[in-house]
C-alpha cells in the first residue's frame, strides 16, 4: 500500500533524489505485487472455479469413460463425432434457437411496454412494481413447478378455468394433459421462460428511461410532436445501451436456463422438449465424454454472442 | 450509481415534491393506467398465490377442483420437518451464507482497489470479471463437475465455492460503483486528521458504500439459494443437499408430494422475495454496470 498511481506521477515531475528511489528494485516490487495483493483473491477464486473447469470440460470431451465416470483412455475425436451421429441432435439445436429467439424477442417486446407503463405516475406504483420483483426472486425451479402442479390434467388449476370457460371439455383427456404433448409442453415452458424474465428486463428499461434527461421531452412538446413520434425519435435511440444490455443478459440466461424444462418434463418424452442445455445433462447420465462435447458446443455458442456483443457495444473504449 | 448516493443526502425535497403532486385531481389517464399496472401486478403474484394455496390445502382436498380449499391446513408446514427438511434448510443456510461471506471478502478489495487506481493489468482484470458473469455453471458443467470431484470436497464447500465464483461479478460491479462515487479527498481529508489508510477505509468509505455492500450481500445470498442445476451435480444424496434438490426430490417417479412440495417452496421463497424487495431499486446497477460502464 506504499505507491499509488498518484504518487508515482507527482515523482515523474519531481527532480532528481527520488527518481533514483523510484528505479530501486524493491518499489517495483511493490508496483507490481501490490496489484496482486488486492485483486488476488478474487483472480484466485475466478481461476478455480470458472477458468479451470472449462480446461477440465475440454480435457474431457477428448476422454473415454464408463457411465460412473472411471476413466478409460484417450477418445480423440470419436466424442464429437458420436455427438454429431446422434439422431436427435439436430432436433435439439433447432429447438434451442427457437427457445432463444422465442424467450428473448417476446420478453423484450413485453418489456417494453411494461418499462413505459411503470414510468408513469400513478397511486400505489411501488406496491405494483414489488409485485413485478417476485418471478425474479423466487427460484426459477419452483416457479416451473407451480406452473406443472396448474396444468395437472386432472387437478391443475389452468385446466380448472379452461373447464369452467368450456375450452378443456374433459378433465384427465389428452387436451387436457398440456405437459404429455411435446408441442404444447414447449409453448408452456416458452410462456414459464418469458414470465421469469420479465422483471429483470422490465427493470433494466426502467432504469434505461430514468437517465433520459426530462428537458428532452419538454422540447418534443414545444415543438408540437406527437406521443409515439416523440417515443420512436427520443425514447427508443436513448433506450439502446440499456436494451443491449439486457437482451445480451437475457440470451445468456434463456440459452443456459436449466430448472423451468428440467421442473416441467426433465427434457421428456425422449429428448422431445431438450433444449441443448438440457440434453447436455441427460446425456451426463450415461456418456460423460459426449456430454462434455456438447458442453463445449454450448460454450462456444456463448462466447460467439459474447463477443458480437461486445464487438457492437465497443465495450473496451467504455471503460475508463 | 453517482445520483443514488447524492439523492440519499436530499429526500425531503423529493418527497414533499411527489406529495403534492399526489394531491390532484385523478385524471382519467391515471386511472386507467392504475388500473392496467394493477391488473399485471395482480397476474405477476397468481402463481405465487397459488402455491400458498396449494400449501395450505388439506391432503385429501387435493384432489377437488376448488379454486380455494373448503378448510385451511398447516399440517403440510408441520410434517414438512419429519421429511428430513431441517436438514436441507441449514445445507441451504451453510451454501449461501458461506458464498455471500467469500464474495464480500473477496470482491471488497478487488472492487476498492479498480475504483481507486489505474494500474496496468486492470482492463484484463475487469473482462475477466464480466467473463465470470458471461459464462453460467450451466455451460461448464461437466468440468465443474469432474473438477471438484477430483478435488474430494464436500459437496457443501464446493457449492460455496461454485457460487462465490459465479456471483462475484455483481459484487464488484457494484461496490465498484459505489467506491468511485465516494471522492478520495474525503479519505485523504481522514488521513490527514491522522487516522491511518485503513482507518480512513474503515470510518469513511465503507459506512459510504453500505447500500451497495448489503445489496451485494443479499442478492449474493439469493442467488447461490435459489441455484439448482449444480446444486443438483454436486449434491449426491438429496437428503443432504440444499433447498433446491430436496424441493426436486418430491417430485417421485410415480407420484409427487404436492403438499409437502409447496409447503417447501413456500418456506424457500417468501423470505427470499421480501429480502429482494429491499433491494430491488439498485439491482439493475449491479447486473448491467460490467457490460454498459
Amino acid at each position: 500500500m506504499t505507491d499509488t498511481a498518484a504518487k508515482t506521477r507527482a515523482e515523474d515531475v519531481r527532480p532528481t533524489p527520488r527518481r533514483v528511489r523510484r528505479g530501486s528494485p524493491w518499489r517495483r516490487v511493490g508496483r507490481i505485487a501490490s496489484p496482486l495483493l488486492w485483486l488476488g483473491p478474487a483472480i484466485a477464486l475466478i481461476g478455480v472455479v470458472v477458468l479451470w473447469p472449462v480446461f477440465v470440460m475440454f480435457k474431457t470431451s477428448f476422454q473415454r469413460f464408463t457411465p460412473n465416470g472411471f476413466y478409460l483412455g484417450p477418445a480423440g475425436w470419436r466424442n464429437f463425432k458420436d455427438l454429431f451421429d446422434e439422431p436427435d441432435l439436430n432436433a435439439v439445436l433447432t429447438r434451442t434457437v427457437v427457445w432463444v429467439v422465442v424467450v428473448v424477442g417476446v420478453t423484450m417486446t413485453l418489456s417494453l411496454g411494461l418499462a413505459q407503463l411503470f414510468n408513469q405516475r400513478f397511486p400505489g406504483r411501488r406496491v405494483t412494481r414489488w409485485a413485478l420483483i417476485a418471478p425474479w426472486a423466487a427460484s426459477v425451479l419452483m416457479t416451473a413447478f407451480i406452473f406443472r402442479w396448474a396444468l395437472d390434467p386432472n387437478y391443475g388449476v389452468v385446466n380448472v378455468i379452461l373447464h369452467d370457460l368450456g375450452i378443456v371439455k374433459t378433465f384427465g383427456s389428452n387436451q387436457a394433459d398440456w405437459l404429455g404433448r411435446p408441442d404444447s409442453a414447449f409453448v408452456w415452458m416458452m410462456i414459464v421462460a418469458i414470465f421469469v424474465s420479465l422483471p429483470f428486463s422490465t427493470y433494466a428499461l426502467l432504469a434505461g428511461l430514468q437517465t433520459i434527461p426530462h428537458e428532452l421531452y419538454e422540447a418534443a412538446r414545444v415543438d408540437g410532436a406527437s406521443s409515439w413520434r416523440t417515443y420512436r425519435s427520443i425514447t427508443l435511440p436513448l433506450l439502446r445501451p440499456s436494451f443491449l444490455v439486457a437482451l445480451l443478459i437475457n440470451v445468456i440466461n434463456v440459452f443456459n436456463s436449466f430448472p423451468i424444462i428440467w421442473g416441467m418434463t426433465r427434457g421428456g418424452p425422449g429428448f422431445e422438449t431438450a433444449t441443448s442445455t438440457v440434453y447436455m445433462y441427460q446425456l451426463k447420465q450415461a456418456f460423460i465424454g459426449e456430454s462434455a462435447a456438447m458442453s463445449v458446443i454450448n460454450f462456444g455458442l456463448v462466447i460467439v454472442v459474447v463477443l458480437v456483443f461486445l464487438k457492437v457495444t465497443r465495450w473496451k473504449d467504455q471503460v475508463s | 450509481m453517482t445520483t443514488a448516493v447524492a439523492t440519499s443526502s436530499v429526500p425531503d425535497v423529493t418527497s414533499a415534491t411527489s406529495r403534492k403532486r399526489r394531491r390532484r385531481p385523478l385524471t382519467g389517464r391515471t386511472v386507467i393506467v392504475s388500473v392496467a399496472a394493477y391488473l399485471i401486478a395482480i397476474v405477476f403474484l397468481l402463481p405465487y398465490v397459488e402455491m400458498v394455496i396449494t400449501a395450505l390445502r388439506p391432503p385429501a382436498e387435493l384432489q377437488e377442483r376448488g379454486y380455494v380449499p373448503q378448510h385451511w391446513d398447516w399440517t403440510n408446514f408441520t410434517s414438512i420437518w419429519k421429511t428430513g427438511f431441517g436438514t436441507n434448510l441449514k445445507v441451504s443456510l451453510q451454501i449461501a451464507g458461506g458464498a455471500t461471506v467469500l464474495v464480500l471478502l473477496v470482491a471488497l478489495p478487488a472492487a476498492y482497489y479498480t475504483a481507486r487506481r489505474k494500474f496496468r493489468g486492470r482492463m484484463l482484470f475487469l473482462l475477466l470479471v464480466l467473463a465470470t458473469q458471461m459464462f453460467q455453471p450451466a455451460a461448464m458443467l461437466v468440468g465443474i463437475q469432474r473438477q471438484f470431484v477430483s478435488y474430494g470436497l464436500s459437496p457443501t464447500t464446493s457449492l460455496i465455492l461454485v457460487n462465490a465464483g459465479f456471483n462475484l461479478a455483481f459484487a464488484v460491479w457494484i461496490l465498484n460503483a459505489y467506491f468511485s462515487s465516494i471522492p478520495s479527498e474525503l479519505e485523504e481529508a481522514a488521513m490527514v486528521d491522522g487516522t491511518g489508510r485503513l482507518g480512513a477505509l474503515g470510518r469513511i468509505t465503507l459506512p459510504l458504500a453500505l447500500p451497495g455492500i448489503v445489496t451485494a450481500l443479499i442478492f449474493t445470498f439469493i442467488a447461490a439459494w435459489n441455484e439448482f442445476i449444480v446444486a443438483l451435480t454436486l449434491s449426491g444424496d438429496a437428503t443432504k443437499g440444499p433447498l433446491t434438490v430436496a424441493i426436486n426430490n418430491y417430485i417421485g417417479q410415480y407420484s409427487v408430494d404436492w403438499g409437502h412440495l409447496f409447503a417447501g417452496s413456500v418456506i424457500a421463497t417468501i423470505p427470499v422475495i421480501i429480502l429482494f424487495a429491499l433491494i430491488e431499486g439498485k439491482v439493475v446497477g449491479g447486473l448491467t454496470a460490467g457490460s454498459i460502464k
